[in-house]
């Protein structure tokens, strides 16, 4: 309870005797718990989704599903073999020969536009299922992983009776069957960036959902059924490493397309070397975030701290290094520990978490591993004193100062909330140590200053430069990597051409 | 804009650095996201009504409606565990029919717009004497207005000069200096104008968003602006300024917001009437309103609370 503070006696200069003013954020004002209370909906066993039905795994076999937050289990998920991706190929090769590939565009497109409504329809109820499933806060699910899905299914739909101006001076056809593998970072709109232009472009999917992130795929089945697509058009084979590599492998995938680690996507990309399948491929990322003197500084901590700390890290864009002009480095870094005391990590269901819940306990293992690596190559590291939570897995914000080029945490994609900071003089060398990594996904620059921001844009070997912003994303805009963070684009005119053959 | 004034205006953004419209109107809309339920929302509601400077700044005002304001300051409500408000804001003509009505032995201060308010434009000694005024009649705290003008044509040190004035001439009160920051126009001048102000009032002193008088007034954004110029300030000197958002604050949820706001930019020390203020008159009733829905979990009808001041 606040009380009226007698200010007649207010001390002239209470700052004297103070040597280094501090601020505290302490628990003056705590912040009760405010869950989102919507109801996922969910079932306690999901079945695969083939031919438009869901159909029990030929195997038998089911493995569960854990909720990251608090390790209890959410339901049960079907383990898909060879012979049940066999069946889901089969489904989309008949759903391609007799209905959906030869549908005109402007039919399509009702279709595609049924699913971002439906979608919208049930928003909140897909975004608790896609917390509690994966660990993020619920607030990035609600704004911004459910909207951003529907978003794709609209601008797809749009696009779908207008393929004829796609490629000025050429035609369009669609591929065929596309097999896809998403990751367990953003589950649904991985799912969205996938099926929307394949759809739109005429193609019938397989789909392979992470097997610790299946259950929004798998709701979404309900909407495929409830916007009455035709049956095939759309197939989710849930499992593990197994079931990836049956879907990347088939015979009948004209086309793959994959987004997780670069590891599995060169072991994939060696698998299906000499046939003559087309793949798209998004994988990892060690972004460069690039702040120099001249930038407007409490933005850049903000963005800096949105780069590397939304969705915990997990997010292959992740601007999980900062490379700092030398003359501010020192006042940046007080800055960004000031900002980080005030993020607030816990339960990912409630509405004021700022950092969820790590997806695994396998990924927890290997963040904890890479920042021990970290400290044991000496590089300086901070983490603020929040509580966690007792049971779930969860990882404080951390930085590490100090660090040079060749320290692991500077090379290696963690995937966590974990930000590594390295100072630099001049552009040159700032551009050098951006590009110093086999990936090349994404980067950020931030200058008051544009004809900086024009060159800097030029020089980054990534495909996304963001200017004074960070992870910014569009329907519209394309998104993929150069080296070994992969090929093909996602979004815009460009995703839409790696869905379809010139005619 | 003659040349040397590009020059002073650019060597103070370099200085103090510059600010990012988009970036920090995407922080503060972070904060209309939280979610402030059960007791932390009693907590703030009760600290924003210990915050509100109390205001009616109209050409109509009597003795009269000065008085009714001072009892709504001294019991905002029936309810005891309600706060008093931190102060009443008045006219200086209005400020010995405060002191009249709310008496020696008060913890509700009064503070009075002098300066020539809103438009400050008076010869300096003109503006002098209305503070000495208001003063010599009772006022615990001054609300100044700066010299937009001088600002505005990179006279910097006339408008510093006139603000060490103006302490000088408050003795004792506390001071609070309005940017009115819809004239100033951008969050680079609000900020160059925080620090500029900052750097000569006295440890407590406040800056202050605006008079209420213009079209835009006191937005999340111009106040993320100044608590930031605010912390810079205290890391560097160790000062502690106040801060004082004024008029467009109307509902306990904006209000709320603001509280937010302060919470993650300036933390603990900030969040008590000594260091944040809000200069406002209907969102007390607002305040009231909730407060009472807390208490009851149904929303009163608007008659069951007297009426406030209209004037913001």
């Amino acid at each position: 309870m606040p009380t009226l503070t007698s200010i007649k006696k207010r001390p002239a200069s209470r700052h004297l005797g103070r040597p280094t003013p501090e601020l505290i954020f302490g628990d003056l004002w705590e912040f009760d718990p405010a869950p989102e209370t919507a109801d996922p909906r969910l079932k306690a066993r999901y079945d695969l989704f083939i031919g438009g039905k869901f159909v029990a795994p030929s195997s038998g076999k089911y493995f569960d599903s854990i909720n990251p937050a608090n390790e209890t289990k959410l339901a049960e998920i079907a383990h898909a073999n060879a012979a049940d991706v066999d069946a889901a190929y089969a489904a989309a090769k008949k759903a391609f020969d007799t209905t959906w590939g030869k549908m005109p565009g402007r039919e399509r497109a009702k279709y595609l536009y049924r699913l971002a409504r439906l979608l919208q329809d049930r928003a909140r109820e897909f975004a608790v299922a896609e917390t509690l499933d994966g660990g993020k806060p619920i607030k990035e699910s609600r704004d911004f992983d459910v909207p951003m899905a529907a978003a794709h299914f609209f601008y797809h739909a749009g696009w779908a009776d207008k393929l004829d101006y796609v490629a000025p001076g050429r035609s369009v056809a669609p591929l065929g069957v596309v097999g896809q593998v998403i990751p367990w970072n953003f589950p649904l709109l991985m799912l969205a960036w996938k099926i929307a232009p394949a759809l739109a472009m005429g193609n019938t999917v397989v789909l392979k959902p992470a097997e610790t992130t299946s259950v929004t795929a798998l709701k979404f089945a309900e909407l495929i059924q409830d916007a009455g697509l035709p049956p095939g058009v759309v197939n989710f084979v849930t499992g593990f490493g197994d079931t990836g590599a049956a879907v990347m492998g088939h015979p009948t995938a004209a086309k793959v397309a994959f987004t997780g680690s670069t590891e599995v996507g060169k072991i994939i990309m060696r698998s299906l070397a000499g046939t003559d399948k087309k793949m798209t491929m998004e994988l990892g990322g060690k972004a460069a975030n690039i702040v120099f003197d001249d930038a407007p500084i409490d933005q850049a901590v903000e963005g800096i701290i949105n780069g590397i700390f939304f969705n915990q890290g997990h997010v292959c864009c992740a601007g999980s290094r900062l490379l700092v002009h030398e003359p501010i480095a020192e006042r940046f870094l007080a800055k960004l520990k000031t900002r980080i005391k005030t993020l607030r990590v816990g339960d990912p269901i409630d509405k004021n978490t700022d950092i969820g819940a790590i997806n695994s306990k396998e990924q927890l293992a290997t963040i904890t591993r890479l920042v021990g690596v970290g400290v044991k190559e000496g590089a300086v590291m901070f983490q603020p004193a929040c509580k966690l939570p007792a049971k779930g897995y969860y990882f404080r914000p951390t930085v590490f100062s100090g660090v040079s080029m060749s320290h692991r945490v500077a090379r290696e994609e963690i995937f966590g909330p974990v930000l590594s900071v390295l100072t630099f003089r001049t552009l040159d060398e700032a551009v050098e140590k951006a590009n110093n990594t086999a990936y090349g996904l994404s980067a950020g620059v931030w200058t008051d200053k544009g004809s900086r921001i024009l060159k800097m844009s030029t020089e980054l070997k990534a495909g996304v430069v963001w200017a004074n912003t960070y992870n910014k994303f569009d329907p519209t805009s394309p998104f993929g990597g150069y080296k070994e963070s992969g090929f093909g684009r996602e979004g815009g005119r460009q995703g839409l051409l790696d869905y379809c053959k010139l005619v | 804009m003659s040349a040397p004034a590009q020059n002073v205006f650019r060597r103070l953004f370099d200085e103090i650095g510059p600010v990012d419209q988009v970036g920090i109107e995407e922080r503060v809309a972070k904060y209309t996201t939280r979610s402030i339920k059960k007791n932390s929302k009693l907590w703030g509601l009760k600290a924003a009504v210990s915050m509100v400077d109390l205001t009616t700044l109209e050409g109509k005002d009597t003795p009269g409606k000065v008085a009714s304001l001072c009892q709504k300051a001294l019991r905002p409500h029936e309810d005891p565990t309600i706060p008093q408000v931190a102060a009443v804001c008045v006219y200086p003509a209005m400020v010995k029919h405060a002191r009249r009505a709310l008496g020696e032995d008060t913890a509700v201060r009064i503070a009075s717009v002098a300066t020539a308010f809103p438009s400050g434009q008076a010869p300096l000694r003109t503006r002098l004497a209305e503070v000495k005024a208001a003063v010599a009649d009772g006022a615990d705290e001054i609300d100044m207005v700066i010299n937009r003008g001088a600002f505005l044509s990179g006279e910097f040190g006339e408008m510093q000069d006139e603000i060490a004035a103006v302490v000088q001439a408050c003795g004792a009160s506390t001071l609070k200096v309005i940017l009115e920051v819809s004239e100033l126009e951008t969050y680079d001048n609000i900020r160059a104008a925080s620090f500029l102000a900052m750097r000569v009032i006295r440890p407590g002193d406040f800056i202050k968003t605006s008079t209420g008088k213009t079209t835009l007034n006191a937005t999340l954004g111009n106040n993320q602006v100044m608590l930031e110029a605010i912390r810079d300030f205290y890391l560097d000197t160790g000062i502690p300024i106040a801060m004082k958002p004024a008029g467009g604050i109307r509902t306990a949820k904006q209000a709320l917001q603001f509280l937010i706001a302060v919470k993650e930019t300036l933390g603990d020390e900030w969040l008590n009437n000594t260091r944040y203020r809000f200069g406002a008159s209907s969102l007390l009733n607002d305040l009231l309103r909730q407060l009472e829905k807390e208490r009851t979990g149904a929303y009163q009808a608007p008659y069951y609370f007297s009426e406030a001041a209209e004037s913001y």
